[in-house]
């Protein structure tokens, strides 16, 4: 069995590396047609005419290819500028569309072969490693040595793992251009699916989805014996490759907007974008079903099953974001901040970026209304600075690069505003909360060192206090984690679920209030 | 000194929660709170998971380390070597001297050393305190084989440290069944059971007549009472404890095996306490207790009791309620409310039912007309105000075992055994007890009522 898992280890490795490395293959070289092909009509004559002088050219590498075409490009629009015609100016980004079109080499020649022995490898061995996980071992909590390993706890291979993924993330969001090889891999698998090639988010998309699945076989093996796990796991597996994944490119392939009917406005914080009511609005009977589902979810989704359930329905168990991870994050729960200090960060943070994205979305229906008036500009502004600073930044490159820093729920915690907005639900109306068994809690601190969401629970267990906290996502690896059976997330009646004055049950000298 | 001051001499449980309901109730009198073994509280139930690598030690602390200087509760750390109880001093090992109005002693305990032939060589030790927890890590590198000496809830614990750092054990323990001295047949058999499926070498029936030390002064062996010797590089020695009393031994102090108290808390001396481990009652605090409470939880209500004692006109006895208590033994977690020994004679009556896995298991114990006396659970979650409800209202048996539903705190989606239960039951009383029935839309809802 340890041989099969070093061999997977192995295997992943090797999948990691080729992947790491196709980006750097083949060579460019991009012709007057490319250009014609991957450029606006209103702009073709102009790019043709500047992308001239890399016509002779063959570039070994996409560095040099991505550096001759910025240098030209950015020269014209510069003199553009310059010269104050900036009607003229060429604001879209033909970097990556141009070089995916200037490839040529190994990967576009055999794409399936690259994708399998990256991609397929790296799932392959990560199956590998963890099928056979803890086999022959009874149920229980898996947690030896975690603060001993250099990946879980911050040491040398956390660090790498943390820096592979911030660079990762900082290249898919702003210099997709030099992915293109990895892009070009995956389009036959987008085709089959889509009709159509593959752009990074497709990449990214079916990276994300089969990291779920892969690490979800890890939770079931982890978990074993604990159903609220393995269902919890299987839901969040099932909608990310169904709803997120699956669903919006066969949408594509019957020519539908890409939808997601899982993912919620604030989260989905372009869903009132216009060119997303557009294409919804201009989509039939099912287009206005998107609209209208996305909708209801906002206004009667989210409160009623918060209400019943808590915030955990969504953020544990149906979002792509939670699914991520609880799966890829599982290992690195352990490493959140639970100080009174993070807490208060946590709190104008996540109620801050709520605020934003409300207000945006406000102006952005204002200005839908009012017609682009004065508004458009403020608009698109706001836009762009969201999805900077927030759509990317924060909830990718902070949300996943950092998860071997500050734990697998950075995003969800500081940043995700429909958390905001269940969690605001969880706290003031709601049937949800953990409870604390009576004087059981003997404050070893596992509770709460395992709380992805940085809760201090053993504060509360410790003071026979239920947890009734807006930030919980209900993953109930708390209560499993437990070594006395001190907590149980439960559904009931609101009466007696906020209890601030607790009494601990044992001594009956005196009423104890902690 | 002038003004009143409470010194409290040990920060583990009963020490710090009597300072902390001192504070609640009197924001003004200084409190310190005097220790040698780590400058902030920790929780030492916790000692095991920093060994295996669950924790470190920050994350046992239970309060953070700004918070004794929020609630102005001074911290002392120094080994006190005397006290004079005359002269109202601590005396420290460095010279210090401490003056205190009102002293509470909070000592805790030590691991029992019977005077084992080469008890005091290196690779030897018990487990109680962070030190021992930090011996253990060094005696403990790169060896072969360990062995483990008494059986009781440490010993399992050390057990598992061991094993979670893939080192294998022999366990000696000297009873016929694991524990069986607190624990009825087969619940012990279950533990048993459990442990060696954990590939711990258990040997029960067994005691350990001699350590072997080689030429440096370091174990190399085990003698068994049955003449076998186990090679070994590590002994662990968990033979139970008992209070730490050495520093009053030739001292006006009244000690018997622990510091002799009233229920107040009240040893012989005017302005002097003992709570927790160290403390022995005069009289047993309630029916079915012993006069000396080692766990967590009769240390956290002795503290509760004695402050609200130091500050209150009113002073009341210390009352425990019904029994409680729970330990792990490996992945098998145990609770326990009300009165449950390991045997028992007419007409007390016993319900056990144990589930196929041979890993979950419940039993109830029923006085003659039928009330409950107490439970024990085995894997399987059980909610505390149940049972301190209905063992302090003498609930019958029928109506405990029907409501069972009502008491399970397993997670959700845990499997349920209860119908298993209720058909052994049902089958043994010639009763018909039916399994409670949730509709539809409760089950949707995820209610318990
Ligand atoms: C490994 C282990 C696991 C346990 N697990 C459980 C469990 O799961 N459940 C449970 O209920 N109980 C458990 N217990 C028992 C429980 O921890 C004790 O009952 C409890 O900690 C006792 O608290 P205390 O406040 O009386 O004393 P302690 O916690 O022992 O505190 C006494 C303190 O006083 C200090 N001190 C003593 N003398 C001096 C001196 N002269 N100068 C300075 N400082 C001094 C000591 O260094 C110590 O820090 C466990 C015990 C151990 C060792
Ligand atoms: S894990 Fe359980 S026993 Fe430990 S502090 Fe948390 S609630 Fe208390």
């Amino acid at each position: 069995m340890k041989l099969l898992q070093n061999l997977g280890l192995v295997l992943f490795i090797i999948g990691l590396l080729v992947f790491t490395g196709i980006p750097f293959s083949g060579s460019y070289q991009l012709d007057r047609k490319m250009v014609l092909d991957h450029t606006k009509e209103m702009h073709q004559d102009a790019m043709v005419e500047v992308l001239e002088p890399m016509y002779e050219n063959t570039y070994a590498s996409n560095f040099s290819f991505i550096k001759d075409f910025n240098d030209l490009f950015n020269a014209y629009n510069e003199g553009l500028k310059e010269e104050q015609a900036w009607d003229k100016v060429i604001w879209d980004d033909y970097a990556f569309p141009l070089t995916k079109a200037a490839s040529n080499g190994p990967v576009e020649d055999a794409p399936l072969l690259f994708l399998a022995l990256s991609i397929g490898l790296a799932v392959m061995g990560g199956l590998l490693y963890a099928i056979p996980l803890y086999r022959n071992k009874p149920a229980g909590i898996k947690h030896d040595g975690i603060y001993f390993s250099s990946m879980k706890a911050r040491g040398w291979l956390g660090i790498i793992t943390g820096t592979y993924l911030i660079v990762f993330y900082i290249i898919l969001y702003w210099y997709p251009e030099y992915l293109t090889n990895l892009v070009i891999m995956v389009d036959p698998l987008s085709i089959l699916l889509s009709g159509g090639p593959a752009s990074q988010w497709f990449l990214y998309g079916l990276i994300y989805t089969l990291a779920i699945l892969v690490m979800g076989v890890r939770m079931f093996r982890k978990y074993k014996g604990n159903n609220y796990q393995t269902i919890r796991t299987a839901s969040v597996m099932f909608f990310q490759l169904a709803f997120a994944f699956l669903i919006p490119e066969i949408l594509v392939l019957f020519n539908m907007p890409w939808h997601d009917f899982k993912n919620i406005w604030p989260l989905d914080y372009s869903f009132f974008y216009e060119y997303r009511i557009e294409g919804m609005v201009s989509s039939g009977a099912l287009g206005m079903f998107m609209l209208i589902w996305g909708i209801i979810l906002i206004v009667i989704g989210v409160p009623a099953f918060t209400y019943f359930y808590g915030k955990r329905w969504y953020c544990s168990w149906v979002c792509g974001c939670g699914g991520l991870a609880e799966t890829v994050g599982d290992p690195y729960r352990q490493l959140s901040d639970k100080s009174l200090k993070a807490w208060q960060v946590e709190r104008y943070l996540v109620h801050g970026v709520l605020v934003l994205a409300v207000v945006m979305t406000a102006v952005t229906i204002t200005n839908y209304f009012m017609e682009f008036g004065l508004l458009e500009q403020a608009t698109n502004q706001f836009h762009s600075l969201y999805g900077f600073a927030i759509g990317s930044a924060f909830a990718g490159v902070i949300g996943t690069g950092f998860y071997p820093f500050m734990g697998n729920r950075v995003w969800c915690r500081f940043g995700c505003p429909l958390a905001a907005y269940l969690g605001l639900v969880q706290r003031f109306k709601s049937r949800f909360r953990i409870t604390t068994n009576g004087g059981q809690c003997i404050s070893c601190g596992n509770c709460s060192t395992y709380c992805e969401m940085g809760i201090d629970v053993r504060w509360y267990a410790q003071r026979g206090q239920n947890i009734v906290r807006s930030s919980c996502v209900g993953c109930g690896v708390c209560s499993a984690v437990c070594p006395r059976g001190v907590l149980k997330l439960e559904n009931g009646q609101e009466a007696g679920r906020i209890n601030d004055m607790p009494i601990i049950i044992g001594n009956e000298s005196i009423k104890v209030k902690s | 000194m002038s003004e009143n001051n409470i010194v409290i001499l040990g920060n583990g449980i009963s020490g710090v929660t009597c300072a902390r309901h001192i504070r609640k109730n009197d924001p003004n009198i200084p409190i310190t709170i005097v220790s040698a073994e780590t400058r902030h509280f920790f929780s030492r139930t916790a000692l095991m998971y920093i060994y295996m690598g669950h924790m470190k030690y920050e994350h046992t602390k239970p309060y953070a380390d700004d918070f004794w200087e929020k609630n102005d509760i001074k911290l002392l750390f120094g080994w006190v070597k005397a006290i004079d109880f005359s002269t109202q001093e601590l005396n420290f090992e460095d010279g210090e001297v401490l003056g205190y109005k009102q002293l509470v002693l909070a000592t805790g305990s030590k691991p029992n050393m019977f005077g084992w032939p080469g008890q005091d060589l290196n690779g030897v030790q018990g487990l109680y305190s962070y030190q021992d927890l930090l011996n253990m890590e060094k005696n403990t590198q790169d060896i072969q084989h360990a062995v483990l000496v008494g059986g009781g809830l440490i010993g399992v614990e050390m057990a598992e440290m061991l094993a979670s750092r893939k080192i294998p054990v022999t366990f000696l323990v000297r009873e016929k069944g694991f524990w069986d001295n607190i624990l009825p047949k087969e619940e012990a058999a279950l533990v048993g059971r459990h442990i060696r499926e954990h590939h711990i070498d258990l040997k029960l029936d067994t005691e350990l007549k001699e350590i072997i030390g080689d030429e440096k002064g370091q174990v190399k062996a085990v003698k068994t009472s049955n003449g076998e010797i186990i090679n070994c590089q590590f002994v662990g020695l968990t033979a139970g404890v008992s209070p730490n009393i050495a520093l009053f031994k030739n001292s006006d102090l009244n000690t018997n095996r622990g510091i002799l108290v009233d229920d107040q808390f009240r040893t012989n001396l005017p302005n002097v306490y003992a709570i927790g481990d160290c403390a022995e009652f005069k009289k047993p605090p309630g029916k079915d207790r012993k006069n000396i409470e080692q766990v967590w939880y009769t240390g956290r209500m002795h503290g509760e009791t004695l402050a609200h004692n130091l500050t209150r006109e009113k002073k009341v006895g210390y009352t425990p309620g019904i029994w409680f208590n729970s330990a792990k033994f490996f992945d098998i977690e145990y609770q326990t409310y009300g009165h449950v020994p390991p045997s028992w004679e007419n007409p007390i009556r016993t319900f056990y039912w144990e589930g196929e896995s041979g890993k979950v298991a419940l039993r109830f114990l029923f006085d003659q007309e039928d009330r409950i006396l107490g439970m024990n659970a085995f894997g399987w979650r059980m909610r505390h105000e149940f049972f301190d409800r209905a063992i302090k209202e003498g609930w019958k048996a029928d109506r405990v075992i029907g409501q069972l539903d009502k008491a399970n705190f397993n997670p959700e989606f845990h499997k349920k055994f209860y119908k298993q239960l209720l058909d052994k039951y049902n089958g043994e009383n010639s009763t018909s007890i039916p399994l409670p029935r949730r509709s539809f839309i409760q089950k949707l809802m995820g209610s318990r009522s």
